[in-house]
């Protein structure tokens, strides 16, 4: 049984000639891949970036690509958080056009209201393409809904693109997934449009390795907020990359709740590149998953423009969860926020490295970046890298990290109240995690993040 | 009600408390009163539970039941109430579910049934109202941001909210002006009953003006060293405690 890099090479050569689009792209990516191997597995190359991270147990899982699903997608999908919005599944890597809804066009064109958020049944029948296996692309319907002006939504499969802003043998999880890639979606929202609110939700039904591909382009002053939610059953590996685009004046929202299989593998890379003005607002909520590792590599490349990487990771039992961030300030004038969140009980662990590159005209930078962990067992660990690299000589930079147990002082204080000890330890960590979620402002999506960690909490107490 | 007899404690290995006898029967309002190190904290903090002090002798018996066998929300379902002298900031934590889960907490344990919202909000507002504190302190986190009269206040909504049947106030009175003085006294006198006891630990005489004692007692060195009536508050006020240093040594 052959499992780790050389199942992966040995699945794109087989697949070779299927898989979409730029076949020379995929063999340097396959090039890159088969040097580097997976991190921390059984190759043994040491990689800086990879030095809180293994993944020696992905490597050592075999992944049964042509495994039939163990579970109903539907009954995943009916128990899921989700927004009463507009939304692409895909189911084991694949889209599903019968499980999607999409937004609903707007009435007259040229409008630049959102979207009225569609609602279940009343949502339109779908204008999309058909559910080809990734393997077999059909070479027709490229857009799903061509009426829709406020928001565009293609196929990978389709309409297969790499995009520019990541090189393949930059992250060697990257470059598996250039290779293997077969499905996503791309989102494209015209210049001065509000495409609303739309989830991008995965569900893993079989014991299989899958790698989504999207890419998010939001031109001129547009708007959108995605939200990336992904669950499952089995032991299986989540590979994506999205590559997002947000030009001058345009404001992306970009939420993930993480909420995979404790049996799972969850790897998620984002490249960002924020223009001058535009906003690039993201929050990541780990919860699930044996073991996560969020990557987001955000490049501020016009004056004045902003990125906010917060998270919060929630882990238990042997969870292993790493957040990892390259905040690139580029151009002058350009904010930055980090915060991040650690509750870690059991004998998980968390991870967060934060890097920020100044450059030499980056002047008037303002970068922060906060890691807090609240360690509610002996056994717990937390691993906390910040780096700074600043070549301007005017900026405002600042990093801090905060390692606790909860507060005796607290503690008694609501014992004191007649609030029983698990209950008063229930409040504190709650409220360390409300603080967290303080930088989603969006009521429902607070809301859905909330009823996430109160679902976590509660499993953890039962 | 309560009855404390040769109560030792300690912290850290240092003794704080050397011998403490004290009986408060039901509907006395009892006073203590001391100079700095006394012992007046570590009392209130002994008898609702604190687990950094370690009682290394005797028994306090409240309405029959071993207190000190209790964990500290037992002692509060039971009905002890322990006023901090330094509130505790909850960030992250909304006052009016903290009220309402504390209330709810100690209603299970006498198989009453829980408030809802809807239902604690109203307890909450009359109480509010009667302690001339604004409304938004409800929805604000549990003493986050609050001015220092505001703290004092807010242990009283929770004594007036949780209805305990001994309430031990430390030095509620510390920082407070004199109208904030005089509600927090009325908000003590509201609670006023035949089952309703209080152990007032103050360094002044002022508050005691407003919430008159049936017995005052002086704490030095970890002892009860004199008892006496309401005059012996005014006494101490005008010759200090100096005679009684002087006297125990």
């Amino acid at each position: 049984m052959t499992t780790g890099a050389p199942a992966f090479l040995a699945r794109y050569e087989a697949a070779l000639g299927r898989l979409p689009g730029d076949s020379a792209l995929r063999a340097a990516a396959a090039a890159a891949f088969r040097s580097a191997g997976l991190p921390g597995g059984t190759q043994q190359r040491r990689i800086e970036a990879w030095k809180f991270t293994s993944l020696r147990s992905v490597a050592e899982t075999n992944f049964r690509r042509e495994s039939a699903p163990r579970h109903e997608a539907e009954t995943i999908l009916a128990g899921l958080l989700q927004l009463d919005a507009p939304r692409i599944v895909f189911v084991d890597g694949t889209m599903r056009a019968d499980l999607s809804t999409m937004p609903t066009p707007p009435v007259t064109t040229g409008n630049t209201q959102p979207a009225p958020a569609s609602t279940g049944d009343a949502a339109p029948t779908p204008v999309m393409a058909g559910e080809d296996p990734p393997s077999t692309p059909s070479s027709h319907g490229t857009t799903i809904t061509p009426t829709a002006t406020t928001l565009n939504v293609a196929r990978f499969a389709e309409q297969p693109d790499f995009g520019t802003l990541s090189w393949p043998d930059r992250e060697p999880m990257v470059a598996l997934n250039t290779m293997l890639a077969a499905d996503g979606a791309t989102l494209h929202v015209p210049a001065g449009h509000d495409g609303g609110t739309v989830q991008l939700i995965s569900i893993a039904t079989a014991d299989t390795d899958n790698h989504p591909r999207h890419s998010i382009r939001l031109d001129k002053d547009a708007k959108l907020t995605l939200v990336e939610i992904s669950a499952g059953q089995g032991i299986y590996l989540l590979n994506t990359v999205a590559e997002v685009h947000v030009a001058p004046g345009a404001h992306l929202t970009h939420i993930r709740l993480q909420d995979e299989a404790q049996t799972a593998f969850h790897i998620s890379t984002t490249y960002a590149d924020i223009e001058a003005g535009a906003t690039y607002d993201s929050f990541t909520l780990n919860l699930g998953a044996r073991l996560s590792r969020t990557e987001v590599h955000a490049q501020l490349t016009g004056p004045g423009a902003t990125a906010h990487l917060n998270a919060a990771q929630i882990l238990a039992g042997t969870q292993h969860a790493d957040f990892t961030t390259v905040v690139s300030h580029a151009a002058p004038k350009c904010t930055s926020r980090q915060t991040v969140k650690n509750v870690l009980a059991g004998r998980s662990r968390g991870v967060f490295q934060g890097k920020i590159e100044v450059a030499r005209d980056a002047q008037k930078t303002d970068g922060y970046q906060m890691n807090q962990a609240l360690l509610l067992s002996p056994d717990a660990e937390i691993d906390s890298k910040p780096e700074l690299e600043i070549f301007a000589d005017d900026v405002k930079c600042s990093h801090g990290a905060t390692v606790g147990e909860l507060d005796s002082d607290q503690l008694f204080y609501l014992r004191s109240r007649g609030i029983p000890d698990a209950e008063a330890r229930s409040i504190l960590v709650r409220a360390f995690l409300a603080e967290a979620l303080d930088a989603v402002t969006d009521e429902s999506i607070r809301a859905i993040l909330e009823t996430a960690v109160e679902r976590w909490w509660e499993r953890q107490a039962a | 009600m309560l009855d404390i007899r040769g109560l030792a404690a300690s912290i850290n290995d240092k003794p704080i408390l050397n011998g403490i006898d004290l009986a408060v029967p039901p509907g006395e309002v009892h006073a203590i009163m001391g100079p700095n190190g006394a012992g007046k904290s570590t009392l209130g903090y002994v008898l609702s539970g604190r687990e950094d002090y370690v009682v290394t002798a005797g028994t306090v018996s409240f309405n029959g039941a071993d207190l000190l066998a209790m964990e500290p929300e037992q002692r509060a379902a039971a009905g002890v109430f322990l006023a901090f002298q330094a509130p505790i900031e909850l960030p992250g934590v909304n006052n009016a579910n903290f009220l309402r889960t504390a209330l709810n907490a100690i209603r299970r344990t006498h198989d009453e049934s829980e408030l809802d919202a809807v239902q604690f909000l109203k307890l909450a507002r009359a109480e509010t109202k009667r302690l001339a504190m604004p409304d938004d302190m409800l929805k604000r986190n549990v003493n986050v941001g609050f001015s220092g009269g505001e703290k004092k206040r807010n242990e009283v909504l929770q004594m007036a909210i949780l209805r305990p049947k001994l309430a031990i106030l430390d030095e509620t009175d510390s920082g407070l002006d004199i109208d904030a003085l005089k509600i927090v006294a009325d908000g003590v006198n509201a609670q006023r009953r035949p089952d309703f006891s209080a152990l007032v630990i103050t360094h002044h005489q002022r508050l005691l003006d407003y919430l008159v004692p049936n017995r005052v007692h002086v704490l030095l060195n970890g002892r009860i060293v004199r008892s006496g009536g309401p005059e012996l508050a005014k006494e101490l006020e005008k010759s200090g405690y100096a005679d009684l240093i002087a006297e125990a040594a």
